[in-house]
């Protein structure tokens, strides 16, 4: 219908003309007007619905009383009533006896996923699966305890947190640069490849068992197995935090290593940790 | 003796400058300081060299030096652009290659990302609009442009400014204000450029030898002016110090946020729409030798399109400190914008009814169709996605990035890239284009490379607004955002191989112009640029 006009031969131009181009008088087509007219009508009574038109002292509110605060703060609400109780029980729950309580576990794990996504999973990975400093927490190998309290301990409290000083774990790697010479260092590196049973020298592990007995059985144990109090990990297991190559493990040997694994109890509520422990207690290795 | 006083201000430009660069508080104030003594420098050595010859009679015909020189550096920026464009893109898809270690930083995302939306809105577009607006301005008034070496000025300085932004970003002097990053001075200095190509294009309307003043000039005024206008209010800021790029934004929190976009989106509205379809209002009907369709229509659909626009900024801030009523209001110019910005697809598409079967054998023309059907869809896609409903799921995806590409790849760059079709054989006083099948090549490259961009960007963004909304039946997020991210990756690939094709389309116009120049055989009759009656 909009094509209409030109195909009809008679209609005129303005008469104007600029570098040869002329304009034809043709009218608005008319769709365009009505719809044009449409979505006035259509925003005239959207702002009397909603808040809109700006006054001395706020706006108007709109006849529907609507708001996106008002939006976002019922649907926050809707769930808040739905989980109200199940929440007050997670809060003051005894974490070991989840088991016997199948309703309160499902909805701990729901939601620790949930905590995890949006806290944890920055360092740890979405999946849980770590990356290099930051521990996998999908095997069995854990720095600090696996069983449920132990998990509880360091989420609430984090590892080296600065924030939470007198209760956050603490366990120092130091430095061992300016002990050790560089064939010590050589040589315990061999040793503790060998303690994981990779391909290493005998007779450099020989000589490293002596350097490691002198030095690092205090944190690591005498068989290398660590120990949790103090957050030394076990050597003979193969999973590494800081990776397996001897220049990784020189690294770690020279320059010391303390990750860093902030404090929640200030920043979620007792539900959340509760629920977070949970999820990541029945990721595999939860003991 | 006026040159004399050229040369003594550019001599103490020079000084001043060198003086600046010394005492400079950080890399990116002194590498522009020294930028600007260059600068300086070049344009003290043509004023010199100038000086021995003899002043010839002040020309009369049309000024296209520059315009000639414009078309030159649209192409050149273009391929900057789209080529930063595909970079980065490619960074997203593939982090490694910020290099992050070996370059320092210097050209991660963060930064060169500015880089790339200012080298094709203000490098790219910039220079395209203040060409053709230049051209077109001359061929529809009939007169040479107003104020003699004004023009040069408006030209030259906007390239500078140019080079300001871009030392900027890279070296890491930037307000964060997006489409707004440069610092002060170079805001400074855009203002005198910007009041100099004011008084150009209205000295020389008021000169005009046309009784009326052409729909085309209708918009490239009102881009200057609200540009203008926007400009200034947005940067409104304190310098640290006058040795150092820093400085500190007037406004604060929430009105400074509402300042930003309405800026933001009247940027959007005024230079990529309003300036554009200054360049549709001329280029079409030339190029189709079609009457435009409906006066009426271009007066209401102007009128109504420059009104709307200039609220339609609070779209931007859905769901944040803004007020409700802000966002409302925004939302419902927005909306009842839909029609306005399509009077300019509707004159444009009618003005080539009767010449259809033209898209068959002029690729130029085809561009042009395409690039008003982007522009018909990205006007439609704006409103939608200003509603607080839709906003709600688009905001902060990839869908917006679709969206703004849609618009830009789709309408900005195919009616440049038709304009420039056009010029380039009149300028240099060619009968025709080097190469219509390389035209062909262009087109279909371009326009499969934003089907690709468009439609990667709307997978991903709806799936990406999906994602992060997803909850479960206890009303717990499913996803981490970490998952999305790895969710978009092939989308992410799809989305550099539409830029990649994009980029190609664009290289083979740019060997085609230069063969045109170069090779194809000269205009019979009349030289380049002649004035009218």
């Amino acid at each position: 219908m909009a094509r209409k006009p030109t195909e009809k031969k008679d209609v005129p131009t303005t008469g104007h003309e600029w570098d040869g181009i002329q304009e034809y008088d043709n009218p608005m087509p008319r769709w365009w007007v009505w719809v044009f007219y449409a979505t006035i009508v259509w925003g005239i009574g959207y702002t009397i619905a909603y808040p809109a038109w700006p006054l001395i002292n706020g706006a108007t509110p709109g006849l529907l009383g609507w708001s996106t605060r008002g939006d976002v703060a019922a649907e926050i609400q809707k769930f808040t009533d739905m989980n109200a109780d199940l929440n007050a029980r997670l809060a003051s729950a005894d974490l070991t006896a989840l088991d016997d309580d199948p309703a309160l576990k499902n909805y701990a794990v729901q939601y620790g996923r949930a905590t995890f996504a949006t806290f944890c999973s920055q360092c740890h990975g979405s999946g849980a699966a770590g990356a290099k400093g930051y521990p996998n927490l999908l095997d069995n190998d854990w720095l600090w305890g696996g069983d449920i309290e132990a998990i509880h301990t360091t989420v609430t409290y984090g590892i080296r947190s600065p924030d939470a000083e007198d209760d956050t774990r603490i366990g120092d790697m130091p430095a061992w640069a300016d002990v050790l010479e560089e064939d010590e260092l050589a040589n315990v590196i061999e040793y503790v490849v060998s303690l994981a049973g990779g391909e290493h020298d005998t007779a450099m592990a020989e000589e490293g068992k002596v350097v490691f007995e002198d030095n690092c059985t205090a944190c690591h144990g005498d068989d290398g197995s660590g120990i949790r109090e103090l957050g030394a990990p076990d050597l003979t297991d193969a999973i590494w935090l800081y990776g397996s190559s001897r220049e990784d493990i020189a690294e770690t040997i020279r320059d010391g290593r303390a990750g860093v694994m902030p404090n929640w109890n200030t920043k979620l509520s007792e539900a959340q940790i509760a629920a977070v422990t949970a999820y990541v207690h029945q990721l595999g290795g939860g003991e | 003796m006026w040159d004399y006083i050229k040369l003594l201000v550019l001599a103490v430009i020079m000084v001043a400058a060198g003086y600046v660069a010394n005492n400079a508080r950080d890399l990116a104030y002194m590498v522009s300081a020294i930028e600007v003594a260059l600068v300086a420098l070049v344009v003290f050595i043509f004023v010199v060299r100038g000086m021995g010859e003899t002043k010839t009679e002040p020309e009369t015909g049309y000024m296209d030096d520059i315009i000639r020189v414009g078309v030159i550096l649209t192409m050149f920026w273009g391929i900057v652009g789209f080529s930063v464009g595909v970079w980065i893109a490619f960074e997203l898809a593939y982090p490694a290659i910020n290099y992050s270690d070996a370059l320092q930083g210097y050209l991660n995302f963060g930064r060169i990302r500015p880089l790339h939306t200012s080298a094709v809105i203000f490098a790219f577009g910039g220079t395209a609009l203040i060409t053709t607006s230049f051209y077109v301005l001359q061929r529809t008034t009939g007169a040479r442009l107003f104020g003699g070496g004004l023009a040069k000025f408006v030209f030259w300085g906007y390239q500078v400014f140019i080079l300001l932004a871009a030392t900027g970003y890279v070296l890491g002097a930037t307000q964060s204000k997006e489409y707004a990053e440069p610092e002060w001075y170079a805001d400074l200095w855009l203002t005198i450029v910007w009041v100099a190509y004011l008084i150009v294009f209205m000295g020389t309307l008021m000169k005009r030898k046309e009784p009326h003043i052409y729909v085309a000039n209708w918009f490239y005024l009102s881009f200057i002016v609200t540009i203008a206008m926007l400009h200034i209010i947005n940067n409104l800021a304190v310098p640290v110090s006058v040795f150092g790029s820093k400085s500190v934004q007037l406004f604060a929190g929430v009105q400074d946020a509402m300042t930003q976009w309405w800026y933001g989106h009247n940027a959007v509205g005024f230079f990529l729409t309003a300036g554009f379809l200054g360049m549709m209002y001329y280029f079409v009907p030339k190029q189709a030798e079609r009457p435009v369709f409906s006066y009426k229509l271009s007066i209401i659909h102007f009128w109504a399109l420059i009104f709307l626009y200039i609220w339609a900024g609070p779209h931007h801030l859905h769901y944040t400190a803004l007020p409700d009523w802000a966002s409302t209001l925004g939302m419902v110019m927005s909306v009842v914008l839909w029609m306005p910005s399509w009077g300019g697809m509707i004159n444009g598409l009618m003005t080539l009814s009767g010449a259809w079967d033209k898209l068959r054998t002029d690729p130029v023309i085809r561009m042009m169709v395409v690039s008003v059907g982007f522009y018909g869809m990205s006007t439609f896609e704006g409103p939608m996605m200003s509603i607080r409903a839709v906003n709600s799921l688009s905001h902060y995806t990839d869908w917006t990035i679709g969206h703004v590409h849609s618009g830009a790849l789709g309408w900005n760059g195919m009616i440049t890239f038709g304009a420039l079709y056009f010029l380039v054989p009149r300028l240099w006083g060619k009968k025709e284009l080097y190469s219509l099948k390389l035209v062909s090549w262009h087109f279909w490259l371009a326009t499969i490379g934003i089907v690709l961009y468009a439609a990667s960007m709307w997978v991903t963004g709806i799936m990406e607004g999906l994602m992060w909304r997803e909850v479960d039946a206890q009303g717990f997020l499913v996803n981490s955002f970490a998952d999305t991210v790895a969710a978009k990756h092939p989308m992410l690939v799809v989305r550099g191989i539409g830029g990649l094709l994009y980029l190609t389309g664009a290289s083979i116009m740019a060997y085609n112009l230069w063969k045109t120049v170069t090779r194809a055989p000269a205009k019979a009759d009349a030289p380049a640029a002649v004035a009218a009656e």
